[in-house]
């Protein structure tokens, strides 16, 4: 690290107690370099073992990294906390402007700890830290709503990143999101709620600076390399023009797409909802994070007519990915785009995460369907594939917990399904719930071993399409093929580096971005960094009690074929039982051993 | 004789043209070029500003120089440090520069920056290095032909119709 480079400067606030102070961590970044590396860290100081994810010492961590506000696509923020959504590690990636807003305002990291006893937003202008009050904006229907009167409150329009809560994370919904710059989100496992806890509404951080470089003509050079390679690779090409829906028709030809709760993993009507069909129909703007040249933020205007008087329209602006069209689209059965988008905005307006909705419902369809539940459960509400209106009215009653059948959907289908039975097709896997893809084992071994538990820990779907299409992997190869991936990936969420940009920052253009950054490091640094990182994190889950030991595999995913055959329980569990010796039997040992940071 | 005399007044206006708002991504490369064109890394020695018209779903607006004839900013600074270039805009002396801020408040569009590290204005230098990196072809450097004499008159009504067309792009 360079000498003047505020990266290393971590802000602590207390919210209980209304204060905060700023530590010099050089000693976290020099050997993790940022963001979940130093992420991890944060985490295990600052996070007592066992504790209830809603008490106020679990701490929420945001981090940056070295090239984050130098080069094009590290454009990322990580977020680390202990997830009320599984109990284990909860971490989370969003962009916006969240990742440069927080390195202009000179800071690292930030580590948000304790409770405030009524509702607070923060508001971090650089070295001036303000807890202002919430009250006003706890309880508003609309996260939108509370983003705009965030923005015309304070200053620095254009250099700031406005991190909010919606209802859902008010109302502890465990896969609660923080949404940020109205369109990107820290989803998945209840970062939203974790904030709820704390009476935390939002988080507000701007600021602008230079940063130091060892070298300008090198960092000039190198940049200009990045930046042509970002704008003219192929490699970016796809999630410029349509953007991740682009996958929608490909992987469903492919008979992938899992569609009705997984009952069949082809949508007969993909086509009406694909990145090409809503691209044409209803694509009203196009927008980027914070120093991104590809720009793969893909917006839907959806005119709606009022009912009640004729000639007025409101027109609401979507965002769209391929992942909530999976969940809220094939999933549901939801073939009419027009119902799709309107899901999606109420979701979004209460901020509860998309993926994890989607799938929630299509658990409950079923468990609707075979008697497992009844009207009496869903308050008269009759779950049926497509009925996108019935859909809302539900995701609305798992935000609001009116009874306890909502309030245990609020809790994922794990929960849910361990109450009402039907843990048979409860699609979640280490308690998340599935992403959108039954290409293969890839996927779901993916999903199992990974420390997230997230389809973008290792990306076993890619593993499915581009190795096991060809040729056979023993379950061993297999988890491994999967590990090597999440250790790099270690590094790039460490630097804060889009996953989409993988393809631009190979090692060696790492390497050489780094150097400019004052970090002297080699390929075997990196990989010693990455299979670390790896490791603190599943030391971490090991910590709070995490196992592999009879995990619960959905039997689900074992009747519906996939692209590559049915699939084999006994191939996935020795896969899974591979990763167990390599990865968490090495770190039983260090059990509690939280301090250990040397190791 | 008349056109000869129209020609002298006749100069090249080079300056920074939004060219299409409404494509603009709000990415903000053209913020982080404008910084780096002197080999800075971050946002501090931006000349050029991109932010929403109040919320992303709606758009953003650019805020840079617009090169001004007769530039506002110029007159009130009270040690001259800023001179008004023949081509239109202005050139600011820093080492003259005290620091004051009244540049910054009488510039309309908000287009002078304010460089906190050296307690000193920013405005661009119609150097164009923005719009080599923006993605999405919002920015161009123009040169346009201008009037600065005593023919003003001719060209007012044109020079309105200009004005509004890059306010559009500057402040819409
Ligand atoms: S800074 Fe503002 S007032 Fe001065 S020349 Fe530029 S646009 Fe005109
Ligand atoms: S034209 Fe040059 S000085 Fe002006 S904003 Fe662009 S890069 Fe900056
Ligand atoms: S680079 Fe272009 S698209 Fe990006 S913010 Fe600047 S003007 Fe807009």
């Amino acid at each position: 690290m360079l000498p003047h480079d505020p990266l290393s400067r971590v802000l602590y606030i207390d919210l209980t107690k209304k204060s905060f102070k700023v530590k010099d961590r050089s000693d976290l970044f020099e050997k993790y370099i940022g963001g979940a590396g130093v992420g991890i860290q944060l985490l295990k100081e600052e996070c007592p073992k066992g504790i209830d994810p809603y008490d106020p010492s679990n701490p929420i961590v945001f981090a940056v990294g070295p090239l984050t506000s130098l080069f094009p696509l590290a454009s990322k923020t990580v977020a680390m906390f202990k997830s009320p959504h599984t109990g284990y590690l909860g971490e989370s990636h969003a962009g916006g402007r969240s990742a440069v807003a927080i390195r202009m305002a000179g800071y690292g990291a930030l580590v948000i700890k304790g409770s405030s006893s009524r509702p607070v937003y923060l508001a971090i202008h650089e070295d001036s830290i303000n807890f202002r009050d919430a009250s006003a904006l706890w309880g508003m229907e609309s996260n939108f709503t509370v983003g705009r009167i965030i923005r015309e409150n304070e200053p620095a329009a254009g250099m700031r990143t406005i991190m909010r809560i919606g209802k859902a994370g008010e109302k502890l919904v465990s896969y609660a999101c923080v949404t940020t710059e109205s369109y990107r989100h820290f989803g998945r496992l209840g970062l939203g709620a974790v904030f709820g806890s704390k009476k935390l509404k939002a988080v507000l951080v701007s600021g602008k600076r230079t940063i130091p470089t060892a070298n300008k003509s090198e960092y000039r050079k190198l940049y200009d390399e990045l930046y042509h390679t970002a704008v003219e690779s192929p490699l970016m090409k796809k999630y410029h023009d349509l953007g991740t829906a682009e996958n929608i028709e490909p992987l469903n030809m492919l008979g992938g797409m899992p569609t009705r709760n997984l009952l069949t993993a082809k949508f007969e009507s993909a086509k009406e909802i694909s990145g090409d069909s809503i691209a044409e129909n209803y694509l009203g703007r196009r927008l980027a994070c914070s120093h991104c040249p590809v720009g793969c933020i893909h917006i839907a205007a959806l005119r709606i007519p009022y009912e009640d008087e004729t000639y007025f329209y409101k027109t609401s602006m979507i965002s769209y990915d391929y992942e909530p069209i999976y969940a809220l689209g094939t999933m549901l059965g939801v073939s009419d785009p027009k119902g799709l988008l309107k899901l999606m905005d109420h979701v979004e307006s209460w901020a509860l995460d998309a993926m994890t909705t989607g799938v929630v419902l299509a658990w409950a369809t079923e468990a609707f369907e075979k008697g497992l539940v009844s009207e009496k459960d869903t308050m008269g509400l009759k779950l049926a594939w497509g009925d996108y209106n019935t859909y809302i009215k539900a995701a609305h009653n798992i935000m609001d917990q009116p009874n306890d059948f909502y309030a245990a959907l609020a809790r994922g289908v794990e929960h849910a399904s361990s109450i009402y039975g039907g843990s048979d097709f409860a699609l979640s896997f280490g308690k998340n719930e599935m992403a959108g893809y039954h290409t293969g084992p890839g996927t779901h071994v993916g999903h199992l071993i990974g420390a997230r538990h997230s389809h973008l820990d290792n990306a076993g779907y890619s593993v499915d399409q581009k190795i096991l299409a060809k040729k056979q992997l023993s379950p061993e190869e297999l988890a491994d093929a999967l590990m090597e991936e999440e250790k790099w990936r270690q590094i790039l969420s460490s630097l804060t580096i889009c996953f989409f940009a993988r393809g631009i920052y190979t090692p060696e253009v790492t390497l050489r971005a780094l150097k400019l950054t004052g970090f002297e490091l080699a390929k075997e640094d990196l990989d010693r960094i990455g299979d670390e990182i790896l490791r603190e994190k599943n030391r971490f889950k090991v910590r709070e009690g995490f196992s592999l030991d009879n995990v619960r595999i959905p039997k689900r995913i074992f009747e519906t074929p996939t692209p590559l055959g049915q699939l084999d329980e006994a191939f996935i569990r020795k896969a899974v039982e591979h990763f167990k010796k390599k990865m968490l039997e090495e770190v039983a040992p260090e059990k509690g051993g939280a301090e250990k940071a040397e190791a | 004789m008349t056109e000869q005399k129209e020609e002298k007044k006749r100069t090249k206006n080079v300056r920074l043209r939004i060219v299409d708002i409404d494509r603009c991504v709000g990415c903000q490369n053209c913020m982080f070029a404008c910084s780096r064109r002197t080999g800075n890394a971050g946002l501090e020695k931006s000349c050029i500003g991109v932010r929403s018209v109040g919320g992303m779903e709606r758009g953003f607006v650019v805020v840079v120089c617009r090169a001004c004839e007769d530039p506002p900013c110029a007159k009130v600074c009270p040690v001259d440090a800023i001179t008004v270039r023949e081509e239109g805009g202005v050139r600011i002396d820093l080492n003259k520069c005290i620091g004051c801020k009244n540049c910054q408040d009488a510039c309309p569009l908000g287009a002078i920056f304010w460089d906190k590290e050296s307690n000193k204005p920013l405005v661009c230098v119609y150097c164009g290095y923005c719009a080599q990196y923006c993605p999405h072809n919002v920015l161009a450097l123009e040169k346009t032909e201008v009037s600065t004499g005593s023919t003003k008159e001719a060209s007012k009504e044109e020079e309105k119709e200009e004005e509004k067309e890059a306010a559009k792009g500057v402040t819409a």
